[in-house]
């Protein structure tokens, strides 16, 4: 026997629903943004100043890499519901996004150190400089001259990264327009306005990123 | 704490059915670098062009696909052209989200290989009295491909794990196939660790054999 | 009084200074010469500390610098450096620059630092160029600032590697004056140069250097223009040709 669900059509009262996505995907990406750059900050800095730290931190960095963010998910997800700690999605988000966010931010902060010149870090010392004083005065300020067009590329990246976490239950923007797809059966234009909002968010930003990337090429 | 046994014999009863999706996955990988590539290659043409309907087009193409996410454009294809009566299996909705994805973010690396090759070496090989097609081939593109190799395995690996996406459009990749595998015993935890870990390891082999390439092609 | 006694340093296997031996006192200006990988600026870079040794010792007045507990900040309060090149802080202004030390380790007040730095800006003849950035500057401009910035410590001796190697030839002039007019003003200076010529007309002292020992040692007039050795005189003619 053929069956068939009615489809309703879209209608205001999807708006709500719609923003809600809209929301979560706004609160965890900023939340992983924060605690990531901060995660990849130190541990750049470990992995750029510090030899044991490569070595400790290397397996980290080599799975984070090499594991795909769904898997990453569902099997952070499954840790805290085995170990008795139900999470919500929006954790198991955070978690996972700010370890992937961290390992990509300190590519950039070991990159962007690992650029300042010898001489300039030599000189710094030589004036009686402390090794904290030369950080904070010279290489650092130098550093993120370099690290922050790619850490908004990341930024970028991590919006996007933040429709997997679906597969955790979160209902993020994407998943939201899954739902009304389903519901509607209208995929070209709850797609078209999901892609649209992706893309109003992404794409400024990467300009502006590119726009600082050549400014300080002329420095 | 962990009031909970571990049981891994089922997941090496099922380890056959998780080594058929580990396939599908390689399979998609490639066929969407390939595909990729080969449409990358006139799309960082017409970028290069300042202007036109290609410049047009391509643009268009680079900053869409890098400006949405992967799970998006596997939307767009998987369900969007499914509204449009257009309806693919799983396996080439795949492919072809993921060939479009690689062919936006290639584009870009190949233009940035292009203008790292200073025209001065295109002058200079014409002067020796080389042909345009001998120049390109023997002096502009060896240094290309030095500067857009790491790239492109990059993005190679990039493409292996969201082949992961698949999944969400029932496609029985790794993940996919690792998710139905489960959902029996629903031991998550157990199923899930073994696919990462093969992920692990394929991702491992394309970095090995990128670096081993590497060696024998440019001597580091 | 800087005092080097029997200084070995390796670089891994290499050996790059096989048992130094040299006395700076007071007021000298001591010029070291000799091929590239001599171990002229590996010695310079002992000297401050900025390169460990594997034997000997250096001891800057009455402080040994390698020995564990000195402190190494404030010994190198006492060394100013200028090296061959990317010396100046290219996120700061000129003035910005020489600052930068006296506010942060002496911990002088802003406007003292800044009024400091002005001083010394001027005495490098870059007094205009206060709030130009080092891009703006020319590369003679640049060394000049590096200078300026390791005196505005005001230092008891003053190194110098190579310091106009890196330079186009009609930028080398101002630096050199420059340091001319540090040697009238009685600076103790340790200057490692290809510049012949600086080094006769300049230097009290000549030390020539061959592959990591000091080959000849003397008056600056005597070792260039009368060497006591086969090698010096080699040496001299290949690079006076």
């Amino acid at each position: 026997m053929q069956f068939q669900l009615p489809y309703s059509g879209l209608q205001w009262s999807d708006l709500p629903y719609v923003l809600l996505g809209v929301w979560n995907t706004l609160i965890l990406t900023l939340a992983a943004a924060t605690f990531g750059t901060l995660i990849g900050a130190v541990i750049g800095w470990l992995r750029q100043d510090v030899p044991a730290a490569r070595v400790i931190l290397a397996p980290y960095v080599d799975v984070t890499r090499s594991v795909p963010l769904i898997i990453q998910f569902i099997l952070v997800n499954s840790s805290f519901a085995l170990a008795g700690i139900p999470l919500e999605p929006l954790w198991v988000g955070v978690i996972v996004l700010s370890l992937y966010m961290g390992v990509l931010t300190s590519e950039l902060v070991r990159a962007g150190l690992g650029a300042v010149r010898f001489q300039l870090k030599w000189a710094s010392r030589s004036l009686g400089m402390s090794y904290w004083q030369e950080l904070r005065y010279v290489s650092a300020p130098l550093a993120l001259r370099t690290i922050f067009p790619g850490w908004i590329g990341t930024v970028i990246a991590l919006t996007k990264d933040t429709a997997l976490v679906s597969v955790v239950g979160y209902v993020e923007l994407l998943r939201a327009s899954q739902v009304l797809i389903n519901r509607t059966n209208e995929a070209l234009l709850v797609l078209a306005g999901t892609g649209l909002f992706y893309f109003a968010i992404c794409y400024p930003i990467s300009l502006y990123s590119r726009r600082l990337e050549r400014t300080f090429q002329h420095d | 704490m962990f009031n909970y046994t571990f049981y891994w014999s089922i997941v090496w009863e099922k380890f056959p059915e998780l080594l058929q999706g580990a396939r599908v996955t390689l399979e998609v990988t490639i066929l969407s670098m390939i595909f990729g590539t080969a449409l990358a290659l006139p799309l960082s043409l017409w970028r290069r062009a300042e202007e036109g309907v290609g410049h047009a087009f391509a643009t268009g193409w680079v900053e869409l696909a890098r400006n949405t996410p992967a799970l998006f454009q596997v939307y767009m294809v998987y369900f969007g052209l499914g509204s449009l009566h257009i309806h693919l299996p799983s396996y080439f909705a795949m492919v072809a989200a993921l060939t479009f994805n690689n062919a936006g973010y290639l584009a870009e690396t190949f233009r940035g290989g292009l203008n790292s090759v200073p025209p001065q070496q295109l002058s200079a090989a014409r002067s020796l009295g080389m042909s345009a097609f001998s120049a390109y081939a023997y002096v502009v593109f060896p240094q290309v491909f030095q500067v857009v190799f790491f790239p492109y395995v990059n993005q190679l690996n990039w493409a292996l794990l969201n082949s992961s996406l698949g999944m969400i459009i029932g496609l029985r990749e790794l993940t996919g196939a690792t998710q139905a595998a489960q959902s029996e015993s629903f031991r998550t935890f157990e199923f899930f660790i073994v696919a990462a870990c093969i992920y692990y390891l394929m991702a491992k082999a394309i970095e090995t054999l990128a670096q081993l390439a590497s060696w024998r092609l440019f001597g580091r | 009084m800087i005092e080097i006694e029997n200084v070995r340093k390796s670089f891994g296997t290499l050996e790059v200074l096989k048992g130094i031996n040299l006395l700076i006192e007071k007021g000298e200006v001591l010029c070291l010469i000799g091929g590239s990988g001599s171990g002229k600026s590996t010695l310079l870079q002992c000297i401050n500390g900025l390169q460990s040794i594997q034997d000997g010792k250096i001891i800057v007045d009455g402080t040994n610098v390698h020995a564990r507990d000195t402190n190494l900040n404030m010994l190198r309060q006492k060394l100013g450096i200028v090296f061959q090149q990317y010396n100046a802080f290219p996120h700061l202004t000129a003035l910005e620059n020489v600052a930068l030390a006296p506010r942060v380790v002496k911990k002088q007040s802003r406007r003292d630092a800044l009024a400091l730095a002005r001083e010394h800006l001027e005495y490098v003849g870059l007094g205009s160029k206060a709030d130009m950035k080092p891009s703006g500057l020319s590369g003679g401009q640049q060394q000049r600032l590096a200078i300026a910035r390791a005196l505005a410590m005001k230092p008891a001796y003053m190194l110098f590697d190579e310091v106009t190697s890196a330079l186009d030839p009609e930028l080398v002039g101002e630096v050199l004056d420059t340091l001319r007019k540090l040697k009238v003003s009685g600076m103790t200076m340790i200057v490692v140069t290809h510049d012949i010529a600086f080094a006769r007309e300049s230097g009290d002292r000549v030390a020539f250097f061959d592959r990591g020992v000091i080959c000849e040692l003397g008056p600056a007039r005597q070792v260039i223009n009368d060497p006591k050795e086969e090698r010096t005189r080699q040496f001299l003619q290949r690079v006076l040709h």
